[in-house]
């Protein structure tokens, strides 16, 4: 019962996020001794926004931003405003809708939005400091709404568990059970061992957040299809959790062989402590190269599948005929791609999960089974 | 002396032509890697059919992993020709 509560609070809060769907406009009637400036500015922005700038356009909306742009009508910008959510030490705690900058037109309270340079799209105050910024921004808003996808069908599933638990399964169980067994007989149990249980929980909801939303930024329809796991921050954030785990449940063995690796001759120990040295960085490197990994791989696959929709663009300044001709390829090559991409998903989580559990299981290995391995 | 020829070489855009190699070196080396580990799959299934489901499903964990430093090479092309 409290499961549902908790799903429907999260809707809401989802909900609104998005609260002010409607469409932006350059100028309002108040802001009419504002609209001779911003009247130069659109003339002078609009010429070039119509060169069109290849580079710009992918990182724009690879990265993360302060409203979920859809599409450009002419000059104007179609986009969902979301909430911005600001502490500054001089101002204090501020809420705000980012219609209110109107794309980097206008500055609002005493902050501004960047245009260009190093801080495009961040929010600085007037004197060029940053405030901490809490707002929820596009991945923000996508993720509420990854995890409200994974609610709804975990818990259904569990509940269905939990009312029949000997039956056939039937409906969205029937679905996601041989994913799970799967994961946890052939990734989790074996690598792990004997105390797999402990460590199910967390991998199993590592693998189907990377997956699920993954997938999601397949979509291009809002509200999924932002750039979630191909943002290095949430990677970074999974990758310290696995960090965490592995080495808060690290035995005994685990230390002892990363600081004192038995077999190891004392000299290389002792004054300068290398293979010590060594071992710790390779503590280190296996979750940062988990958080690359999977950041560089979705990362790579969403520009890959801009820039072929931009070449039909790029095509365009010089030629419409060339543009129709070179359509054609880009958008059976963008299929072919994102039938890719689906795969890179699916082995993308399947990696880092599979990865995830190989570290847990030497940090929680037996004495024996390690000497064991160690003479193979 | 050394500032003019860093300079020059910085109008010439030596960034980008790195940047750029780079990314080249990285596919070429993602190509050899993950081709030999596809010939070596094949090889395997070939000389033992039933273990097709086994080799497959190590194949594709084990291509994730020069892969993955493949595309860390990229990024790190991307960042010399953006910045």
């Amino acid at each position: 019962m409290h499961g549902k509560i908790f799903k429907a609070l999260l809707l809401v809060a989802f909900l609104l996020s998005l609260a002010n769907i409607g469409f932006a406009s350059p100028r309002t009637v108040e802001e009419s001794t504002v609209d001779s400036i911003s009247m130069t500015h659109e003339s002078e922005s609009s010429e070039e926004a119509e060169k069109l700038n290849p580079s710009e356009f992918i990182f724009d909306h690879v990265k993360d931003a302060h409203d979920w742009h859809i599409m450009s009508i002419g000059h104007t910008p179609v986009s969902i405003p979301l909430p911005v959510i600001l502490y500054s030490k001089s101002k204090g705690l501020n809420i705000f809708m980012s219609s209110k900058f109107e794309h980097g037109h206008t500055t609002f309270k005493g902050f501004r939005m960047e245009t260009s340079g190093e801080n495009k799209n961040k929010i600085l105050e007037e004197d060029g400091t940053k405030p901490l910024d809490l707002s929820i921004t596009k991945n923000i808003a996508s993720m509420f709404f990854g995890v409200f996808i994974i609610l709804l069908i975990f818990l259904s599933m569990g509940k269905a568990y939990r009312k029949n638990p000997v039956s056939a399964p039937k409906g969205l169980q029937s679905w996601f059970e041989p994913v799970v067994i799967f994961i946890r007989d052939d990734v989790i149990k074996p690598s792990i061992g004997p105390k797999y249980e402990r460590y199910t929980p967390y991998l199993l909801t590592l693998f189907f957040f990377i997956w699920i939303n993954n997938m999601l930024g397949l979509i291009p329809i809002p509200p999924a299809g932002a750039n979630l796991t191909g943002n290095i921050a949430v990677t970074m954030v999974l990758a310290v959790f696995t960090f965490i785990i592995t080495n808060v449940s690290g035995s005994r063995d685990y230390w002892k062989h990363i600081f004192n690796t038995p077999g190891v001759p004392w000299w290389l120990k002792l004054p300068v402590p290398i293979i010590p040295l060594v071992e710790a960085l390779g503590v280190i490197t296996k979750p940062v190269i988990l958080m690359i990994r999977l950041f560089a791989n979705i990362t790579a696959g969403h520009i890959m599948v801009m820039a072929f929709i931009l070449l039909i663009y790029i095509f365009a300044e010089m030629s419409a005929g060339l543009a129709y001709g070179i359509s054609l390829i880009s958008i059976l090559f963008n299929v072919f791609l994102t039938f890719l991409e689906l795969l890179v998903a699916f082995i993308q989580a399947f990696i880092f999960t599979f990865l995830s559990s190989i570290y847990v299981g030497l940090a929680v290995a037996d004495h024996h089974e390690e000497h064991q391995k160690e003479h193979v | 002396m050394l500032s003019i020829i860093l300079q020059a070489a910085a109008g010439a855009g030596i960034a980008k032509l790195g940047g750029a190699i780079g990314a080249g070196m990285a596919a070429l080396a993602a190509g050899f890697g993950i081709g030999k580990i596809g010939s070596s799959a094949m090889e395997a299934i070939a000389r033992q059919p039933e273990a097709a489901g086994d080799i497959r499903a190590n194949m594709i964990i084990i291509a994730a992993l020069p892969e993955a430093v493949a595309l860390f090479a990229v990024i790190v092309g991307l960042l010399a020709v953006l910045s």
